[in-house]
């Protein structure tokens, strides 16, 4: 019962908020509705029993390609009301695409019912949950291609902030050495203008 | 677990990262102390291969092996990579930010390449070559104020990508087809008797095309010329050496411990591919003034050679290859040493030919140098260059593939033509002015040791070299 709460739930939501990426105004909120979408559906996956699948979903697709989506968005200088103004023009594109799509999914779904070489819905119960085995794969039979594979990761950040920082000269710095080291007499002028003469500086 | 047989490797990684550390903390002035730290580094894992890892056999379920074939490529790639620190000694010291992370991702590289000269599984071998690839493309653009080098960057990272595309795709056809990632398992494939299968075969092709653009083979060598034109100077003078001997070993070791029950489907492609780029390499090298592009289809030209020894697929010509590129090295590098000293009276890098004329006559111990590297690279007999050109030849002969041999014996001639104009141009040209002095001893050091190592009285080497070049060829059949 909780299942079949929870699934409806997720669908519904992710059926919406993909709606939702389409029709929304502002490029910002589209990305953010995707994002929503991508948690939803990691929450499906979850249902179905690929805790795998979810959590890539999440760290992947949420975590890395939609913030990117929203740096660019919000970085770049696109126009989106003249990308808008094509749509009608664009729309019968998009409509055979569409149903390209609608009929390909059809085709996927039949050929899996009526497939004797692939039975049954999900993917099957094992004792060992699929993030434990991946983890025990990975941290003993690879081990050694997966501590490269770090390394790798850690020479293209080096690599990015070799080729991308630089030290400015025009920079400056809070010097806390600096500001406590000051005296009030390198600060502080003390003067004491006769009257009618003011003050010479 | 035993860590013993990848002491060389542990000792690179957790060096680079502690070398990172200081690069990252101590900043600009740490330059000259991580390059020292990194060439003691690497000549402490160049002695750490003594012992466990040139024997241990396959470790880590087969995914990586310890063997002297691996100690060997191990040993050439650690010294060449030492050698490209000390070269980029006082290149980037002058106003450059970031000196200190050069040896760094040299580390890394060295690293990479170690990897791969070791991999027995497709997968090893695909990630030890990203990690020797990535380090690489950012070196390529190290001066990132240089348009030529961002540019050199950019198209060593767009075909890399590319290259590796291309690599993966075959390393999945090869698993398809073959069930196993494991060498050992897909030569087992192979050898199951009948003609191998359409995916199995497609899956060499790609394979090797993906390698034979990490060794800039042609047709996979466009890249080649614009990178090491680009690059700066000890960035070129270590694509030359250390990632393209990483490579040809990988191949070999791919060639005859993986595919060697299909030798036949790979010779034609390893024939094609010597034969058109010593002919390529020399003939495109023909109009170029700038010395970088020259010695870039030089290696072109040399790797051609090299794939000589390997089309014989018999441990005599896996032996001859492992000479060739023992050789290579040092030609090469001391080559690019004598690039690096090539400034003129302001201290700037000069890379037009002309700029040599009459070297003989201003610098003469220069010049001696560098004719001894031209003429060697030329592999013209006394010289020591002339010896492994010969192995690799008379390999292919007793492998029964005289028509290579004779081919690659013109193509040599053709491309002495270019070595010898540098010669020509060092010795008989009017003198250009004079070079400025570049004090950096090491590097003289360097420069009169390799030029001793390949003139005749290398000849001495010969059975030193050759005992252990056997023994490495032999640790594959």
């Amino acid at each position: 019962m909780i299942g079949l709460i929870a699934f409806y739930l997720f669908a519904t939501v992710t059926i919406a908020s993909a709606i939702a990426v389409i029709f929304a105004r502002n490029p910002v909120h589209s990305v953010l509705w995707l994002i929503l979408a991508f948690f939803n559906a990691a929450g499906l996956m979850l249902i179905a029993g690929a805790e795998f699948i979810a959590l890539l979903l999440i760290i992947v697709y949420v975590g890395a390609v939609a913030v990117l989506f929203l740096f660019v968005v919000m970085m770049l200088d696109v126009d989106f009301a003249a990308l808008r103004s094509g749509f009608t023009r664009n729309l019968p594109f998009g409509l055979l695409i569409a149903l390209v799509l609608l009929a390909e999914i059809i085709i996927a779904v039949s050929a899996w019912r009526a497939g004797p070489a692939l039975s049954g819905a999900g993917p099957r119960e094992a004792a060992q949950p699929n993030i434990e085995a991946l983890g025990q794969a990975l941290y003993t039979r690879f081990l050694y291609p997966f501590e490269i594979a770090g390394l790798i990761l850690l020479v293209a950040m080096i690599g990015a902030i070799v080729l991308t920082h630089r030290s400015r000269s025009d920079r400056r710095p809070q010097s806390a050495s600096r500001q406590i080291g000051r005296r009030p007499e390198d600060a502080v002028e003390l003067a004491n203008p006769p009257v009618g003469e003011g003050m010479k500086l | 677990m035993n860590v013993a047989p990848i002491l060389p490797e542990i000792i690179l990684g957790i060096g680079a990262i502690v070398l990172m550390l200081v690069a990252a903390f101590a900043g600009r002035r740490s330059g000259g102390f991580t390059s020292w730290a990194a060439v003691l580094l690497l000549i402490g894992a160049t002695l750490a291969l003594i012992g466990a890892p040139s024997e241990a056999g396959a470790v880590y379920g087969g995914l990586v092996t310890a063997d002297f074939f691996g100690a060997f490529g191990k040993s050439l790639i650690f010294l060449a990579s030492a050698v490209a620190i000390i070269a980029a000694h006082g290149w980037f010291e002058r106003g450059t930010e970031h000196s200190p992370e050069y040896p760094v991702l040299i580390l890394f590289s060295a690293l990479g390449g170690a990897v791969m000269v070791s991999a027995i599984s497709l997968v090893t071998l695909y990630i030890g070559l990203e990690l020797l690839s990535l380090a690489g493309y950012v070196l390529a653009s190290y001066r990132r104020n240089d348009d030529r080098s961002a540019e050199a960057g950019l198209k060593y990272f767009l075909l890399g990508a590319l290259a590796s595309g291309i690599l993966l795709y075959g390393i999945s056809l090869l698993y398809g087809f073959s069930g196993t990632m494991n060498f050992n398992g897909i030569a087992a494939a192979f050898e199951r008797g009948g003609p191998p299968s359409l995916g199995l075969l497609f899956g060499v092709v790609f394979v090797l095309a993906g390698v034979a653009f990490k060794i800039s083979a042609v047709p996979f060598h466009f890249w080649t010329p614009d990178v090491y034109e680009g690059a700066p100077t000890p960035v070129t003078a270590f694509f030359a050496s250390a990632p393209k001997v990483a490579a040809v070993l990988l191949g070999v070791r791919l060639c005859i411990d993986a595919l060697g029950p299909a030798t036949d489907a790979w010779r034609q492609i390893v024939i094609f591919a010597a034969l058109a780029s010593i002919f390529l390499g020399a003939v495109a090298a023909y109009g170029q003034t700038n010395i970088k592009r020259l010695l870039a289809y030089s290696s072109i030209n040399n790797v051609g050679f090299a794939l000589v020894g390997l089309a014989a697929g018999t441990p005599v010509g896996a032996s001859s290859v492992l000479f060739y590129m023992a050789v290579y090295v040092v030609m090469t590098l001391g080559a690019f040493l004598c690039v690096l000293w090539m400034r003129d009276k302001d201290g700037e890098a000069v890379e037009d030919i002309y700029a040599l004329s009459g070297l003989s006559q201003t610098r003469p111990a220069f010049a001696v140098a560098l004719a001894i590297f031209m003429f060697s690279l030329a592999g013209i007999p006394p010289l020591f260059g002339f010896w492994p050109k010969l192995l690799v030849f008379q390999a292919a002969v007793d492998a029964g593939l005289v028509a290579l041999a004779v081919a690659a014996i013109v193509g040599t001639v053709v491309g002495a033509y270019y070595y010898l104009k540098i010669v020509k141009i060092v010795y008989f040209d009017e003198a250009a002015p004079a070079f400025a002095r570049v004090r950096q001893p090491v590097q003289g050091a360097l420069i009169f040791l390799a030029a001793v190592a390949v003139s005749p009285l290398g000849y001495l080497l010969i059975g030193p070299l050759q005992s252990l070049t056997d023994r490495a060829a032999g640790s594959i059949f």
